[in-house]
């Protein structure tokens, strides 16, 4: 099922005559009414009317995290404070929050894409969506519930945490739809096989895991320790919250809401556009935002975009799934590392439970890596030798992953801390500030 | 029948992880025959005789232990200088690796018991007995 076939499958010259109109809308927009673009826009030596053709873009200076949060609290909003009927905020965890103001039509905007990100996981009206994605100022609850309103799903606000009301109403109420992070669905289906809740207890049938990284990997093991299928919901905060992308059921690549949100491809050195099917920094622009524009937002999201039809009939460009973010990214003794091959390293080991804490630490002059894993019956023997080589083993696959040497602690079962929202899966105990 | 269950946990070196287990254990009053533990700089392997296996995993995996019950020989040997001897020469002579072993003594009888891991259990039961160790069952060790 497509949710706005017009929108979803229009043809590339279609699309790209739309994208230009909105382009230069919400360009003149933004001048016309945030200070800040003003400023930066003449600081860059650009005006709207220099937007000619959608490569004009580029002519465009970028927008960043500092920037939105310099603007605090509402900066950046370019309608008076009255026309803004909802507020969102990024969590603030690296500093002051980003502040995203919606208007009543932003508000359709959000509902609109999530709909389309719920009926792509198979989702419509007679669905009963558990929602534990937070509510509250996190994007991520109220996003998913104006889509399933949208749709005329039924909505279960039960919001994140308090894992066993959880597991009582997936049961009670029959939920069909999961909506939280991959890690959370991780833990939940831990819970649920501890608690000896079998496959014919639940009636579920897909889940929308969204607002962390995760693996291919990790999607078979949610697809297998829940049977359901497991799709990734992409989404920003800054950009509108969760609806920007989203996996179809051929489970390649995230479609993005290009008629909404426009995507380009950096590279994070040169910052140059790269062309389709490079890997580097997306930059998002909102199309249509009324509340608060965004012009070339660097996300710190690593990915590649491929155009063209997709089996499921829709045209929306896809993104890779999320590789790496470059706030993320850990440099370990110069050897660029993401937490996600880490995972994906673990992953394949056969009876490891995918919970794990990355330790980085300097002792000397050198870097050293540790990653604790929760040792589990397939993982343990009475002798001593054959618990050493189960753990050479797993350091031997995370250094094929990353090409560095770690050292692997076996902790005790459920010793490492449990996230229900998103996981902490890095202590970097550096002090880097020199 | 002659193996006994031993029953294995994984402790993580960290204070109090090894009093954790033995509380289990005595919540549940069951009564440790025999016990050693092999460390490691990172770990230690909790390895146990119990009267009752099953319960022992059932309460420690309650309580998130990571257990393992596997099959070890228990030999019963005279508590003077060369019972051990006699035991290792046999297993020796049969060509018989030994994993580890580790002894205790019985109060009421000049015996000492030894509780013995060799790489095929069944080999080393064979070999045990033709060359005339008193191995013991199950019911006679938790008898002792």
């Amino acid at each position: 099922m497509i949710w706005n076939r017009e929108a979803e499958c229009m043809t590339a010259g279609e699309m790209e005559e739309l994208q230009l109109k909105r382009l230069q809308e919400v360009v003149k927009r933004a001048y016309e009414n945030v200070p800040y673009y003003r400023k930066a826009f003449d600081d860059a030596g650009v005006r709207p009317e220099d937007i000619e053709t959608l490569q004009d873009i580029e002519k465009l200076p970028f927008t960043s995290k500092t920037d939105l949060r310099d603007a605090y609290p509402f900066g950046m909003f370019a309608v008076p404070d009255d026309d803004i009927v909802e507020i969102h905020t990024t969590s603030g965890t690296t500093g002051k929050p980003t502040v995203s103001g919606y208007t009543q039509n932003d508000i359709e905007l959000w509902g609109e894409v999530v709909a389309r990100a719920l009926v792509m996981a198979g989702g419509d009206k007679k669905d009963k969506i558990q929602n534990c994605y937070g509510y509250g100022l996190f994007t991520g609850g109220m996003g998913v519930h104006y889509g399933g309103q949208k749709i005329g799903a039924t909505v279960i606000p039960v919001s994140a945490g308090n894992t066993m009301r959880q597991i009582e109403i997936m049961q009670d109420f029959d939920s069909t739809i999961l909506t939280c992070t991959p890690s959370y669905a991780m833990y939940l289906a831990e819970v649920l096989e501890n608690q000896g809740v079998g496959h014919d207890k639940i009636s579920l049938k897909a889940g929308v895991f969204g607002a962390e990284m995760w693996t291919e990997e990790m999607r078979a093991e949610i697809e297998k320790r829940l049977n359901i299928d497991a799709l990734n919901i992409y989404g920003l905060t800054e950009i509108i919250g969760p609806g920007v992308a989203q996996e179809c059921m051929v489970k390649d690549g995230l479609h993005i809401f290009d008629d909404h949100f426009y995507p380009e491809i950096i590279d994070t050195q040169t910052l140059k556009a790269l062309p389709a099917g490079e890997k580097g920094e997306l930059v998002l622009t909102t199309l249509t935002r009324e509340g608060m524009p965004v012009i070339r937002f660097r996300t710190r999201d690593i990915t590649a975009l491929r155009y063209g039809q997709c089996e499921c009939g829709r045209t929306n460009v896809k993104m890779d799934r999320i590789t790496g973010r470059s706030d993320d990214m850990l440099k370990i003794r110069g050897v660029i590392v993401f937490p996600s091959q880490i995972e994906r390293a673990l992953l394949k080991i056969e009876g490891l439970e995918p919970q794990y804490q990355i330790i980085v630490s300097r002792p000397q002059q050198l870097d050293e890596l540790e990653v604790q894993v929760e040792a589990s019956p397939a993982l343990f023997s009475d002798e001593v030798k054959y618990v050493e080589e189960v753990k050479k083993n797993i350091e031997q696959h995370i250094h094929n992953e990353i090409g560095i040497r770690v050292n692997v602690t076996l902790v005790e079962p459920q010793s490492l801390p449990r996230s229900e929202g998103k996981a902490v899966r890095v202590i970097d105990k550096r002090e880097l500030s020199k | 029948m002659m193996k006994l269950k031993q029953t294995s946990v994984f402790l993580e070196n960290r204070k109090g992880r090894l009093w954790k287990a033995i509380s289990t254990l005595r919540e549940a009053d069951i009564n440790i025959r025999a016990l050693s533990i092999a460390d490691t700089s990172e770990f230690g392997i909790l390895r146990m005789i119990v009267p009752d296996p099953d319960k022992a995993k059932e309460v420690l995996e309650e309580n998130t232990f990571v257990v393992k019950t596997n099959e070890v020989i228990g030999v019963e040997i005279p508590d003077q200088p060369g019972g051990l001897d006699g035991i290792l020469e046999i297993l020796t002579k049969a060509d018989i690796n030994v994993e580890y072993l580790y002894a205790f003594v019985e109060k009421k009888a000049d015996q000492a018991i030894v509780v013995l891991r060799t790489e095929n259990i069944d080999a080393g039961i064979k070999a045990l007995k033709e060359g005339g160790a008193n191995l013991l069952s199950p019911e006679e060790l938790y008898r002792l």
